[in-house]
């Protein structure tokens, strides 16, 4: 079973210096339970994809393709079915708890609030059920009488968390939400979504630039380069495996520690992520690729088979198309 | 001079002459409040450091956060007074040479945009350290320019001159953190301090960084102090890891030794957290961030520490010894040193 | 992370390569950085030419600058002294001029008098404000850079300026002192730094947690550099669109002061005319070209000069600029 297909996503913001294509065509889909991890620099395209699945992007984001969650199209909805999609049929978890939550309110009442807002329960029914949701994120129940303020940053990430699974969402997106957490605590909190996607059958969308931390929690792994997708697979091997010069650069970044051959040796790639206003020719990661042959500014590759269960866009992909002359790396 | 073979690696280490030596070092935060509201205790954010830079090492400072890593850091700056210990820099204490001293230190840090200011252009960010320092020209009769052209190509941006009249948004974030690393190679130094020198940065683009600090070791013989939380970071560049936690040095060493044969508990627990696949099945460490303000009596350690936790620590009759008694690590002939009492029973945790 | 539209573009675009700006191109470091600037000044012009609001204010204000300028030039002085002036007392406007605004009591015309009025009126309100600015940046830069007791002492000293009726001590100030026009721009910059030092006060804060001023006392640099270089260039912004609301309000409280009895009886201002015309009795008597004409100048060159504030605020002030 399909939750979320993305088909054929563009998504171009209209500013004042011309229009900006954040997204550039893409094919995603999310099978029931399952967790797909979406990766990628700054000004990728990834985060623009979850606002978009909520439809929170501002208006000057023309959004074309079809976006269908439990089969219905999110982008043909009516606002009153809109607002019932948000939250209830996909909840979204930020980066910045510290922000999302409101300061004055008392949490308990916050994750309350969805439930009532979306006329899943009455007023005491939700009280409860916020307090069984503190548990199940491993918060005493007694702490929704708290205020955010009285909590620290992970347990904050917990009350999102919490409210993220209030109504019963069929796809929970995860935003970058251990970014501005601790170590250790990230651990604690990448531990628990894990466990709880586990336990309820969750499908997520689990998005950050951490490569290391998608592969841990993971089945899938999209990597996105200038607004597409540039390789798709079974998370470990993409990561152990990859077959785009940009995942493997992507994972070098992220190295284990004991393995000798990024000792006193660190390694990047040339370059920095394009400017969605002025990308490149053909492939796009052409100019920063350390295997780009003559084909490379030319022609834009599309996502081919490589091996089972993989794609990637790269014309080095075996048996599409083999370097001219000694041009790879 | 000493030298080890690091048995994991196979690499050994050699260490030159010191540098930069932090002797007892204690800085504490003044709680807030007090006249109306209820006055908060005061935080111990480095309780008793001592540390060595070595010429041409590598130094990496790890911890979480609000184990005290930054404040050190800023107190080897000298941007911070301590209340007890001190620095030396060539066997000087510092004091009155502050000045002289920021010619010598320089400091990298973890936000390139924040570090440059705004309305100035590249070129005057890079030679705003010779005009501090009233430097007009460099010991060969270069002129400032010429300076700030060489500091530009040495941190990689070239052609120099083509970034000179540029403004910091118009780079990007890699730029930007080169533009700093060039804003303090311009005065020659011989320490860098980085705090977090990539953790802002894209993740392609960090490897870069981390390489150029490399080569700069290499080439002008610089000593790097790097404080980061990303284990992983210090395995790739560090030659020496030193880990923080409230306060204290609780783990140092050679990178391969600390890395792949903690011997501090604490390390261990920061290693099993380290994201990679497969990696949710490893054990965790409970409870929040250790808060400065409160330092557990006995080993700082010990209301978190696993090996108190689990009993082992009762079984090998050392329990009372973690609860009661305080333990730091001194700076003996040893390599790797821990500040655990599991250390004495020559246990691993 | 989604690019959104406001990291698009912030800043002046880059030059296209081969101007004469072109930083390729080799040239001194210095010629190079003098090139951006110019670059930066024009590319807030253009910002500043498509803001409808302060192309208003700004015609408007070049007007009464013009005027102001060029009085001597279009009546003399010695036209507009009582004894010399050759008008019938209390004309009512007329096609002729000089008379098309009519006489006052003395048989001057009131079209001269907004001429020279306009001179007094501007000066006492860039005088007054460049006094401000500067005494307001110097107590705000110092409070908000140095802190501690310095900022508690400045701080409380700057709270009682600002509660203190300002009429009040500034009717005193002019009584003791004698209303001679230096003594009032004097009192009229005295009695409104406060207000710049808070902003500019709370302006420092923010500047001077900003990374780039740790990176430059790292470099090893003194309070002094730290305040020229970083914190001043930071917060001028600020300071400078303020300055522009400070001179409606410096022209204001020029005409209250003047309307009190409290003007320089020697010389000729907006607020003096409005004075003289109420004394004797303009109101009552219908003599409305008399009253009318000033007021409508300091209301429109009151709002010019608002309008010029805002549309530099909405400019160099970042946070509001919309995109």
């Amino acid at each position: 079973m399909t939750v979320l297909s993305l088909r054929d996503l563009r998504i171009t913001y209209s500013t004042q210096g011309g229009p900006v294509p954040a997204v550039r065509g893409v094919n995603l889909e999310v099978g029931t339970g399952e967790v797909l991890g979406l990766a990628g620099e700054s000004g990728c395209g990834k985060s623009t994809i979850a606002g978009a699945v909520l439809r929170l992007l501002p208006k000057s984001a023309k959004i074309e393709g079809e976006i269908l969650l439990d089969g219905q199209d999110v982008l043909a909805l009516k606002p009153g079915k809109l607002r019932a999609l948000r939250w209830a049929g996909a909840s979204i978890v930020f980066q910045g708890a510290m922000h999302s939550l409101n300061p004055v309110q008392r949490v308990g009442d916050q994750i309350a609030e969805a439930m009532i807002v979306h006329r899943q329960a009455q007023e005491k029914e939700a009280r409860t059920r916020a307090g069984d949701l503190l548990q199940m994120v491993g918060l005493p129940a007694r702490r929704i009488d708290d205020y955010p303020h009285e909590l620290s940053g992970g347990q904050k990430q917990r009350v999102m968390i919490a409210m993220a699974l209030a109504c019963n969402p069929s796809l929970v997106i995860a935003d970058e939400p251990t970014t501005a957490l601790d170590v250790i605590v990230q651990a604690q909190v990448l531990r628990l979504m894990k466990s709880l996607q586990r336990d309820l059958g969750l499908s997520m969308v689990f998005i950050t630039h951490d490569l290391s931390v998608l592969v841990e929690v993971s089945d899938r792994l999209a990597i996105m380069y200038a607004g597409k997708i540039i390789e798709e697979g079974p998370a470990e091997q993409v990561f152990h495996d990859p077959k785009h010069p940009y995942t493997e650069a992507l994972s070098a970044a992220f190295p284990e520690i004991g393995d000798a051959r990024f000792r006193h040796r660190p390694s990047g790639l040339g370059g920095d992520p394009p400017d969605p206003m002025n990308i490149p020719s053909g492939c796009p990661f052409h100019p920063r690729c350390p295997k780009a042959f003559d084909d490379c500014p030319t022609h834009e590759p599309a996502l081919y088979e490589a091996g089972e269960g993989r794609r990637a866009a790269c014309l080095l992909v075996e048996g599409v198309r083999a370097p001219a002359t000694g041009g790879a790396g | 001079m000493s030298t080890t073979p690091a048995a994991a690696t196979g690499e050994e280490l050699v260490l030159g002459p010191p540098v930069l030596e932090v002797r007892g070092l204690e800085i504490n935060f003044k709680g807030r409040g007090g006249l109306f509201s209820k006055k908060l205790p005061d935080a111990k954010a480095v309780d008793g450091v001592d540390l060595t830079l070595h010429r041409g090492e590598v130094l990496a400072l790890a911890g979480e956060s609000g184990c005290g890593k930054t404040t050190l850091a800023r107190a080897i700056m000298g941007l911070l007074s301590p209340q007890a210990g001190e620095v030396r820099f060539e066997g000087q204490p510092l004091g009155r040479n502050l000045r002289e001293y920021r010619r010598h230190v320089q400091m990298v840090f973890q936000d390139p945009t924040g570090s440059l200011n705004p309305r100035k252009t590249i070129y005057e960010i890079v030679a705003e350290g010779p005009r501090v320092h009233h430097i007009s020209h460099g010991p060969d009769g270069e002129s400032e320019e010429d300076l700030v052209a060489r500091a530009l190509s040495r941190a990689g941006m070239r052609p120099p001159e083509r970034f000179f009249g540029r403004y910091p948004h118009e780079l990007s974030g890699g730029q930007r953190q080169r533009i700093v690393i060039a804003g303090a190679l311009v005065l020659d130094p011989t320490v860098i301090v980085a705090d977090e020198p990539v953790s802002n940065l894209d993740a392609s683009v960090r490897g870069e960084i981390l390489a150029l600090l490399m080569n700069l070791r290499d080439e002008l013989q610089l000593s790097i102090l790097v404080v980061t939380h990303d284990l992983g970071l210090a395995w790739t560049v560090a030659d020496r890891v030193a880990v923080m936690y409230l306060g204290r040095v609780v783990e140092l060493g050679p990178a391969p030794e600390v890395l792949l044969r903690p011997r501090h508990p604490y390390t261990k627990a920061l290693l099993d957290v380290v994201p990679e696949a497969g990696g949710m099945d490893r054990p965790i460490l409970g409870g929040e961030p250790p808060d400065p303000t409160r330092v557990p009596p006995g080993c700082r350690f010990h209301l978190r520490c696993p090996v108190v936790a689990s009993g082992r620590a009762a079984q090998l009759g050392i329990e009372e010894r973690c609860r009661s008694e305080d333990i730091a690590i001194t700076e003996s002939g040893e390599d790797h040193m821990a500040a655990c009492h599991l250390v004495e029973l020559g246990e691993a945790p | 992370m989604g690019l959104t539209p406001l990291e698009a573009q912030v800043g002046p675009p880059e030059q296209p390569e081969g101007t004469p700006g072109d930083p390729q191109a080799p040239r001194s470091a210095r010629a190079i950085v003098w090139g951006r600037r110019r670059h930066a000044l024009a590319y807030n012009w253009s910002l500043y030419r498509h803001n409808t609001q302060g192309m208003i204010g700004l015609v408007i204000l070049s007007v009464f600058i013009a005027l102001a300028l060029l009085a001597p030039l279009i009546v003399d002085q010695a036209e507009i002294t009582p004894a010399d002036t050759t008008g019938v007392p209390l004309q009512a406007p007329s096609a002729d001029y000089p008379y098309w605004l009519g006489t006052d009591n003395f048989g001057r015309p009131v079209l001269w008098l907004l001429i020279w009025g306009a001179r007094i009126s501007l000066t006492v309100g860039l005088v007054a404000t460049v006094g401000t600015m500067v005494l307001g940046s110097i107590v705000g830069i110092a409070a908000g850079y140095f802190g501690g007791r310095i900022d508690t002492a400045l701080n409380a000293f700057t709270n009682w300026f600002l509660v203190i009726p300002w009429l009040v001590l500034a009717i005193v100030l002019v009584a003791i002192l004698g209303p001679s026009l230096g003594i009032i721009i004097l009192v009229i910059a005295l009695t409104s730094w406060a207000g710049t030092a808070r902003l500019v006060r709370a302006q420092t804060l923010t500047v001077k947690e900003r990374l780039y001023v740790e990176r430059g006392k790292a470099l090893g640099a003194g309070n002094w550099h730290l305040i020229t270089r970083h914190i001043l260039p930071n917060v001028f912004p600020v300071i400078f669109a303020n300055t522009v609301l400070t001179v409606s309000l410096a022209i204001l409280s020029e005409t209250t002061l003047a309307l009190l009895g409290l003007g320089d009886p020697n010389s000729v201002s907006w607020g003096t005319i409005i004075e003289e015309a109420f004394n004797s009795g303009a109101l009552t008597a219908g003599y409305w070209w008399w009253l009318i004409p000033p007021g409508i100048c300091i209301v429109l060159v009151t709002l010019s000069f608002t309008m010029c504030g805002y549309a530099l605020d909405e400019i160099l002030n970042p946070k509001l600029r919309e995109r």
